[in-house]
């Protein structure tokens, strides 16, 4: 099992009024599975996504990530956590525009204090993997999207984690390259390795095995793709 | 590793703004180098305070005679100090280091076709040491050449040039003073201005040959002079000159004393503190310049922060804990500070280089100035970048993520 929610919410504050941007959410996703994360704006679909990816921490509930207890940790011990155990990938790719693609991925190997030969090793062997054996030395205003975002993803599997991470990762890019990218996310996801996407777009979520649906902080569908696009 | 990355993003930021970057640092550099121009010339000019204090002599004290009064009464006549004075000085009072009588008057000094006039100094051989006059050619003279009121001379510096002779061709020869002959046993080497004298210019024979010899006859010192060992022992020394002078001029104790004591370095001490005071003036003023320079720092560094609001997100989003960040801008303001401050210590360097080259001041740029000024900008930057620094990691990861 890699996340394992128990009635998992955030209730922020305003004034006198409590919003609950998520209300009691209990899932859990098993190693190896690819999931789309679904829901209009304002279901908390990024709220959840801030929690399931350590950037935040719950009100109230339990937060599992590949097992281990995560829902109350400190701000440094969740830094560890989002350096070893998740890979994320943005919208807008936020690489750093100064460094190379070879130094982009690099980067969460130097705050996991990995020595330099290491590091320069697995970040070629990422960059090859997504298709950019040939661009390691170019920055990312050097880069298309379609390459912006691969540079990303090998950014995100650098240090094996436990999950993938994803937040709407075509939404920068046209069509046929954002179909590009989905096809290294089913390639990733045929190799092992968990992905989590969110999205509101249906055709990414159909590259998913399974979509789950939020709607207004509560998990509204949950269902296996049967006709799942490949 | 990670230092080296901080140390590369450091840099790379500084660079990506160089302008920028540069006009921060700016000033740094005014104010590390205004302290270091400041106290090179406080330095110098202290430095120059004590070439002038060691060619007066160190701890001499001049001792004259003065009028006799009596009853309250000045009577007009001034009693003389005599070789028995100051014999009865160096014999009795141990507080004293050395005693030189001195009398002296100018003459006329000649050699073959040349002549000049000079001042004419009769003195004791310890006179040479309490002025720390050096040879540069043949010997001083000694107690022997003073108790056989030999006709010897020693010269100084430039006064083989005014009898046309080169210094090395004079020794050995005979000049004439005052029309008597005497033998030059040795030339100095150049002194400059002494307070009111001219030791260069100067010829200096035996009190005893000078009095029965030049002088005609005459028992009256000029003065007499008396090296104490050491500034401490000054009190001390004033006490036993009084002792020894009232004993040998029968001045009863409470009677008013017929001779004066005067510390010639008092002056000079004087003019010391003064210049130490404007020399502290300076570097302050050259200190608030580099504070108002931290302060731009911290101003530019807040800036920063805002800017890379959503690099700082992506670093923590990618496993920055809070202390790397914290580092990071910290470091950045620090390589900031202290490449102001190295490109400060070089203009502050060349700087007062100028000042003495141009404007003929003395500056003697000290390195305790340059490695103060180096740890206080390194100080400057950690001070001013602490708080943009602790801005930058407590930020949320979340928003800093958003941040547009």
């Amino acid at each position: 099992m890699v996340i394992k929610t128990e009635d998992l919410s955030k209730h922020y504050i305003l004034g006198v009024e409590t919003v609950k941007a998520l209300d009691g959410v209990d899932l859990e996703i098993a190693t190896g599975e690819f999931v789309a994360v679904m829901g209009p704006s304002g279901s908390g679909k990024s709220t959840f996504m801030n929690l399931i990816g350590c950037l935040d921490t719950p009100t109230a509930g339990n937060y599992w990530l590949n097992g281990g207890q995560v829902s109350n940790l400190s701000e440094d011990e969740l830094a560890r956590v989002r350096n070893q155990e998740i890979g994320f990938v943005f919208q807008t790719f936020n690489l750093l525009p100064r460094a190379t693609a070879l130094h982009n991925v690099e980067l969460p190997l130097i705050y996991a204090g990995v020595g330099v030969k290491e590091r320069r090793e697995r970040a070629e062997e990422k960059l090859s993997l997504v298709g950019l054996g040939d661009r390691m030395g170019h920055r990312p205003p050097e880069l298309s999207g379609g390459q912006r975002q691969r540079v990303a993803v090998a950014r995100a599997l650098i240090n094996e984690p436990a999950l993938l991470l994803a937040d709407e990762p075509t939404g920068n890019l046209d069509s046929t390259t954002g179909k590009d990218i989905m096809k290294v996310f089913v390639d990733l996801n045929a190799q092992g390795q968990t992905i989590v996407i969110v999205t509101h777009e249906n055709d990414i979520a159909e590259y998913a095995e399974r979509q789950v649906h939020l709607l207004d902080g509560l998990i509204d569908k949950d269902f296996r793709n049967e006709d799942r696009e490949i | 590793m990670l230092i080296k990355e901080i140390l590369w993003v450091a840099l790379g930021a500084i660079r990506a703004n160089l302008l920028r970057s540069f006009l921060t640092a700016l000033g740094i550099i005014i104010g590390v180098s205004a302290v270091i121009a400041m106290v090179a010339l406080g330095e110098g000019a202290q430095r120059r305070v004590e070439d002038q204090i060691s060619r007066m002599g160190t701890n001499v004290l001049t001792i004259r005679a003065g009028q006799r009064m009596f009853g309250g009464v000045s009577t007009g006549d001034t009693e003389d100090l005599t070789v028995e004075d100051a014999e009865a000085l160096r014999d009795q009072s141990p507080g004293l280091l050395t005693i030189s009588p001195e009398i002296s008057s100018r003459a006329q000094v000649a050699y073959l076709r040349w002549n000049s006039n000079n001042q004419i100094r009769g003195v004791w051989p310890e006179y040479f040491g309490m002025y720390n006059l050096e040879l540069e050619h043949g010997a001083f003279f000694d107690q022997g050449h003073v108790q056989g009121r030999r006709r010897v001379a020693v010269l100084g510096h430039s006064v083989p040039e005014t009898l046309g002779t080169p210094a090395t061709i004079l020794i050995g020869k005979t000049i004439q003073i005052r029309g008597q002959p005497f033998e030059v046993l040795g030339i100095l080497t150049e002194k400059g201005e002494a307070g009111f004298n001219r030791p260069d210019e100067e010829v200096f024979v035996p009190t005893s040959t000078a009095q029965y010899r030049v002088f005609g006859g005459r028992n009256r010192l000029s003065s007499i002079f008396a090296q104490v060992a050491s500034q401490d022992l000054m009190d001390r020394a004033f006490g036993e000159i009084d002792a020894t002078l009232r004993r040998e001029h029968r001045v009863r104790p409470g009677e008013a004393v017929d001779f004066s004591v005067r510390n010639s370095s008092d002056l000079i001490a004087t003019f010391n503190e003064t210049n130490e005071t404007f020399a502290l003036l300076l570097a302050g003023i050259a200190g608030i310049s580099l504070i108002v320079g931290g302060i731009g720092i911290m101003n530019i560094m807040l800036v920063s922060v805002t800017e890379r609001t959503r690099e700082i997100g992506v670093r923590k989003a990618l496993g920055a804990t809070r202390g790397a960040i914290l580092f990071q801008f910290l470091i950045e303001a620090l390589v900031l500070c202290v490449m102001g401050g190295v490109i400060g210590v070089l203009a502050g360097v060349g700087g007062a280089m100028a000042i003495s080259r141009f404007a003929e001041w003395n500056t003697a740029i000290s390195p305790q100035s340059i490695v103060m000024a180096l740890a206080f900008s390194a100080g400057i930057g950690l001070f001013f970048g602490l708080w943009p620094a602790q801005r930058a990691a407590k930020l949320n990861p979340i928003d800093a993520l958003r941040y547009e």
